[in-house]
């Protein structure tokens, strides 16, 4: 995808300063994913390994990157291999009645064949175990360096006619990393699969690095460094690591946020007085427009999905709690939240009826959920500093930084609170993930 | 020369730290780098850490930032709170008049928090306290010229820990001479 190439002179005197923008760098350590909580009653399905192109695919397993997408969903129990009888590679070829009687509902079976100019065809069939009919069937083409998107697009369209619900194991996480203390401090965003695998990391820095988020075509990041000491906002195109500072005004630089036609920033700007308030930023045009005038601390802005409103976090009325406004009037300003004298930085649902928010319950801060046509509030996490939740682009699953002991790590909860897991790194700290949304 | 000394040194670095406790075989797929980002302000920044009294040229009495009252630049503040401890008067009263007297002296109040609750709300809450800080110092005569302030929220710990005590030492104001 992206070649080795001599850096250019500004790249290493950006890197003397200790701030690097990249395209791809590998990270230091993948994430390993564990599913802490599932569903009572999984759906037993029985993933067949691939027949294989020798040595076209590069003896990559797509049947078991699908079953471990699809049992960490936490929806699903797969049949271990050692139990499998046979191996079929067709529908034609499953005996519905064998794969029942072990104890299976669906199969899926499937292969990967090497096509005209070094191609691979990656074809997968859904097979009900019960009436031996093939559900469904689907042709992904690949090459040997992205068949493990495939494999992860293999398990959405089985997810997808399974449960009805779009899958989104083909889609990316963004986050941020840290290591060492004190004035060793090493900030990195970092872009990862989201089984965690494959992590890039897009920019280093000595300085924090926070508030990543994706631009909905899914190509850019917005972001806020401090590597010049004081918060400046950057986008930054994920693929070729091009960036553009787009805010560094004196005061305040932070909580970006794309609209959803991507024409548009709302950040929050507090100039030389430090009052916190929240503005558009047109990124054609570089023009400003105020949308907050408010002297309490207005900031963590976030678009509902229709582009007409946006959610934001506000102390107006003592301690911080979430409101919307009406971004065609901006002055037309409803309080959304009431609950426990602390409820911050909201995140809108992918079909904008629900936000996600950080929560204060007793001493601890968790991730709560609020139906916007009900106002019912649930509490999904049990951390005691659990922060940034984030929207899978299904809408299925919230991602959120808690920690675990000393180290800060990702961790998600399905909207219904029934299946959890837990992301970890081998080393560091880990916070401020953010879900892709789904492709255009 | 001189950039690709540094850039070698750079790239070791990434590579150290890309082979963590367990090392992984990633295709080689990093460099194309083009990063379009201000240069000139980029290197114009940091200047954090030079202060020292040179040419800063304290007035009638007043001795420099390296002066032994002027070691205290550290304000700490209660949960939640933006409101400068008493215990702080004499603190805010020897840098305003170190700062008043020297009118090219310029300083840079960084606001922390501790870690609780949201990030960006905690820029907001570091920002509170250092211009608590920021109005102390010109209410005794420092012109608003000669500060610049920046929230770090609870992006930069001075001590790292989840317990009370943590917490008290990371919900700060530092006082940084700039010159």
């Amino acid at each position: 995808m992206t070649k080795t190439r001599p850096l250019s002179r500004t790249a290493a005197l950006l890197a003397a300063l200790g701030v690097l923008a990249v395209p791809a760098m590998p990270a230091r350590a993948e994430l390993q994913v564990n599913v802490t909580q599932g569903v009572t009653d999984p759906i037993p399905i029985a993933i067949v390994p691939f027949a294989r192109a020798v040595p076209a695919d590069g003896g990559f397993d797509v049947a078991a990157v699908v079953q471990h997408d699809l049992e960490s969903s936490g929806r699903f129990r797969a049949m271990q291999r050692r139990d499998m009888l046979t191996a079929p590679t067709r529908a034609a070829e499953v005996q519905g009645a064998d794969w029942k009687a072990a104890g299976n509902d669906y199969v899926l079976v499937g292969r990967v064949t090497s096509s005209n100019a070094g191609e691979l065809d990656l074809d997968c069939d859904l097979v009900n175990a019960l009436t031996g009919q093939r559900i469904g069937g689907k042709r992904f083409v690949a090459n040997s360096t992205n068949l493990r998107n495939a494999a992860h697009q293999v398990s959405d369209f089985v997810y997808e006619q399974i449960l009805g619900v779009r899958g989104a194991f083909a889609t990316r996480i963004a986050y941020v990393s840290v290591h060492g203390q004190g004035s060793a401090q090493q900030f990195a965003l970092i872009v990862a699969d989201s089984d965690g695998e494959s992590p890039r990391v897009i920019l280093e820095s000595t300085q924090p690095i926070m508030s990543p988020a994706w631009s909905t075509d899914d190509q850019w990041l917005a972001y806020v460094s401090f590597e010049n000491r004081v918060s400046a906002v950057y986008i930054q195109r994920v693929r070729t690591g091009e960036r553009r500072l787009v805010s560094a005004r004196a005061g305040v630089n932070g909580a970006p946020a794309f609209s959803p036609d991507g024409t548009r920033l709302a950040l929050t700007l507090s100039g030389t007085a430090g009052n916190l308030d929240i503005w558009l930023l047109d990124l054609a045009t570089q023009a400003l427009t105020r949308l907050t005038d408010d002297p309490a601390v207005d900031t963590e802005p976030a678009w509902s999905p229709d582009g007409k409103s946006i959610y934001f976090t506000s102390d107006r009325a003592g301690g911080p709690q979430i409101y919307r406004l009406d971004v065609a009037n901006p002055k037309h300003v409803q309080r959304i939240s009431f609950g426990s004298g602390y409820d911050a930085r909201p995140r809108v649902s992918p079909d904008g009826s629900k936000i996600a928010f950080v929560t204060r319950e007793g001493s601890n801060y968790r991730i709560g959920v609020q139906d916007l046509a009900s106002g019912t509030v649930s509490v999904l996490s049990r951390g005691s500093l659990d922060e940034s939740p984030s929207f899978a682009p299904n809408g299925v699953t919230i991602i959120y930084a808690g920690r675990d002991g000393e180290i800060g790590t990702l961790q998600t909860v399905s909207v219904d609170g029934q299946v959890t897991q837990r992301l970890t790194s081998s080393q560091g700290e880990l916070r401020e993930p953010v879900w892709e949304p789904f492709p255009p | 020369m001189r950039d690709s000394v540094i850039w070698v040194a750079v790239i070791g670095a990434v590579l150290l730290t890309g082979c963590g406790p367990k090392p992984r075989p990633v295709p080689a797929s990093s460099g194309g780098t083009t990063v379009t980002s201000d240069q000139s302000k980029a290197l114009g920044a940091d200047a954090s850490n030079a202060f020292g009294a040179a040419g800063a040229g304290g007035g009638a009495g007043v001795a420099g930032p390296n002066s032994p009252q002027l070691q205290n630049r550290t304000l700490y503040f209660d949960f939640d709170s933006s409101e400068i401890r008493s215990e702080y008067n004499a603190l805010i009263t020897a840098h305003a008049r170190y700062l008043a007297s020297s009118p090219t002296t310029r300083v840079r109040l960084e606001g922390n928090t501790d870690e609780r609750g949201s990030r960006e709300y905690n820029i907001g809450l570091g920002e509170r306290r250092a211009q608590a800080v920021r109005r102390a110092l010109m209410l005794q005569g420092v012109s608003e010229t000669q500060i610049t302030t920046v929230s770090y929220g609870e992006e930069r710990p001075a001590v790292t820990g989840h317990t009370e005590e943590a917490w008290s030492h990371n919900r700060r104001v530092e006082i940084v001479y700039l010159n």
